[in-house]
């Protein structure tokens, strides 16, 4: 009985901590690096006052938001007002469920894997709606309402890109996927090549589900102020903002497993030397190379962010229905086409 | 604790859940509340089917009634201007309709569990768990081969659904604007902008100052 409780109860507690707590880590520090990247662009020197090179400014925001009053607006819905931040928060986080970070971690190597991510991307809408309707604020309605239809309309395009992957991969368990694209020629077996298009149209639909800029349309600073989140203070503020990088950094990650090879090594098939386990993982591939991939796709972000204004509303839509979704559908064929005729290597030995 | 017995306290914990939610769609005065609850329903009875082995229909459940169509009715019944006393005087009013349709549903699926009750048949194993996959791939392999026809027009019919809602509901102005994405890319800076290089040459100005310094009220 015991026994059970620890290995059934106790271990996976420790190991959700164990992905939750680094990621809560990653979200602050990923602020201060877009800070820091988004400064260096606009030829500013951006946070550099508190901690060393301004290191800790994040968890210097983190506690003042935490230690900030939490306002309800009148005439709000008490309880959906309190509850969207966990709404927004909570499929953000159990989304990490299914990540294989190596060939051997993962925490739950599910066979519905891409499925179970497409639903709890596809649930996090509903905390920016419903903090929206529940702010009792015209602004904050119109940020949802925006985000709402621009969400819907990229996860038909992100749907279709993750259909392409599972043709060639013949699996909906990411580890499956990531070992799919092991083969002799080193990055040039990865899905990235044959789904070039694919690859591009997945990450725009992730900026676009992420309502990050240019398509920050559901928060539009300059037009709605700031959105769903507008009347949102201190810690419920802070959770929106826990949200939003945490589903950055994840579709990152998934960018990088679905077509960057995950954890497989750009090298891999090249060398064959042998050598001590902490060289090895450079040629065999190890948790540390899709953390290089997931740190590099997160960094277009940050740049999109400095280099694109943002898209008009009906600019938005048209990209999402008429060029995205189609080019999708089309490349659905192709990759059909691909497995049916075999002109790509799937999961070839090393 | 087995897990028999814990798959039975979730069952029964889900389904609780379930018929809670879906009394309370249809006894909650507020809209918006009524859809929430509308949502949890079907949340809570993909998790029953998750417990089922039926891990494909419970996350197409998730992924296409939760993720889409839910949000595009919450986006509707926001934005309604319902008046609830109204919606109250209807509620007496179609009362005795509304019980004697759930009366008949009643008898019929009571009739029918029934029926199928006397012809019970005793089902098989489980044909994904019997071939040795994943219910997902089984399914699939089912519906793209088997079932291949049926699953064609179901499409089709789907489709013309949506080309019929397009065509019902699009109205052609004559006098709105579109503006063509096409041609907007092709514009040449040239036909927008004429630069004109002048020679810098020094207005008249400090006459014109004193002027105006004289024209000022003196303070």
């Amino acid at each position: 009985m015991a026994d059970q409780l620890i290995n059934q109860v106790l271990w996976p507690l420790i190991y959700i901590l164990c992905i939750v707590l680094p990621l809560v880590v990653a979200v602050a520090m990923f602020v201060y690096w877009e800070r820091k990247v988004i400064g260096w662009m606009h030829v500013r020197m951006g946070p550099n006052k508190i901690g060393p090179f301004g290191l800790l400014q994040a968890f210097a925001d983190v506690v003042k938001l935490l230690i900030k009053e939490v306002i309800l607006p009148t005439k709000a819905n008490r309880f959906l007002y309190y509850m969207a931040p966990l709404l927004a928060l909570i499929p953000a986080l159990a989304a990490w469920a299914v990540i294989p970070f190596s060939s051997r971690m993962v925490l739950s190597n599910a066979n519905a894997g891409v499925l179970y991510l497409l639903a709890m991307t596809s649930l996090g809408v509903y905390g920016i709606i419903i903090a929206g309707w529940a702010s009792n604020s015209r602004y904050a309605l119109l940020g949802a309402m925006r985000s709402a239809a621009q969400v819907i309309s990229y996860e038909l395009a992100m749907g279709l890109c993750l259909v392409c992957v599972l043709v060639l991969a013949g699996s909906l368990n990411l580890s499956d996927i990531v070992n799919a694209q092991a083969g002799g020629k080193g990055l040039f077996d990865w899905f990235w090549l044959p789904l070039l298009p694919v690859f591009v149209i997945y990450f725009i639909s992730g900026v676009a589900e992420t309502n990050r800029a240019p398509f920050d349309v559901a928060e539009g600073e300059s037009e709605i102020v700031a959105g769903f989140h507008v009347e949102y203070s201190g810690s419920a503020f802070a959770i929106f903002f826990l949200a939003e990088y945490a589903n950055m950094i994840l579709v990152s990650f998934l960018a990088s497993i679905l077509f960057l090879g995950g954890w497989l090594s750009p090298l891999q098939g090249w060398i064959h030397a042998d050598a001590p386990d902490w060289i090895n993982w450079i040629w065999t591939g190890g948790f540390a190379w899709l953390f290089i991939k997931a740190f590099a796709m997160s960094f277009l972000f940050l740049w999109f962010r400095a280099a694109f204004p943002r898209y008009r509303y009906d600019q938005i839509m048209r990209l999402g229905w008429k060029v995205l979704i189609p080019i999708a559908i089309a490349w659905v064929m192709v990759a059909g086409c691909m497995k049916y005729f075999g002109w790509v290597s799937i999961g070839a030995g090393v | 604790m087995n897990p028999q017995l814990l798959q039975l306290i979730c069952f029964y914990a889900f389904g609780f859940v379930t018929v809670a939610a879906a009394l309370s769609v249809i006894s909650l005065k507020n809209t918006v509340h009524a859809v929430l609850a509308l949502v949890l329903t079907f949340f809570s009875s993909a998790c029953l089917w998750m417990l089922l082995d039926a891990e494909f229909l419970a996350l197409a459940l998730i992924v296409v009634y939760v993720g889409a169509v839910m949000v595009l009715f919450l986006f509707v019944v926001m934005m309604l201007d319902i008046d609830q006393e109204e919606m109250r005087e209807g509620f007496v009013k179609f009362l005795p309709v509304g019980l004697f349709v759930a009366l008949v549903m009643l008898v019929e699926m009571v009739g029918l569990i029934g029926v199928r009750a006397m012809h019970a048949q005793v089902l098989g194993a489980d044909p994904a768990a019997a071939d040795g996959m994943s219910n997902t791939a089984w399914l699939g392999q089912a519906l793209y081969t088997r079932f291949l026809l049926p699953f064609e027009i179901a499409a089709l019919i789907l489709t013309v659904g949506v080309v019929a809602a397009v065509v019902l509901t699009l109205r052609e102005r004559r006098d709105a604007r579109h503006e063509s994405p096409a041609q907007q890319v092709k514009v040449n800076p040239r036909d927008r902008v004429r630069l004109v290089k002048m020679a810098a040459v020094r207005p008249a100005a400090p006459a014109a100052l004193e002027n105006d310094a004289a024209q000022e009220p003196r303070p």
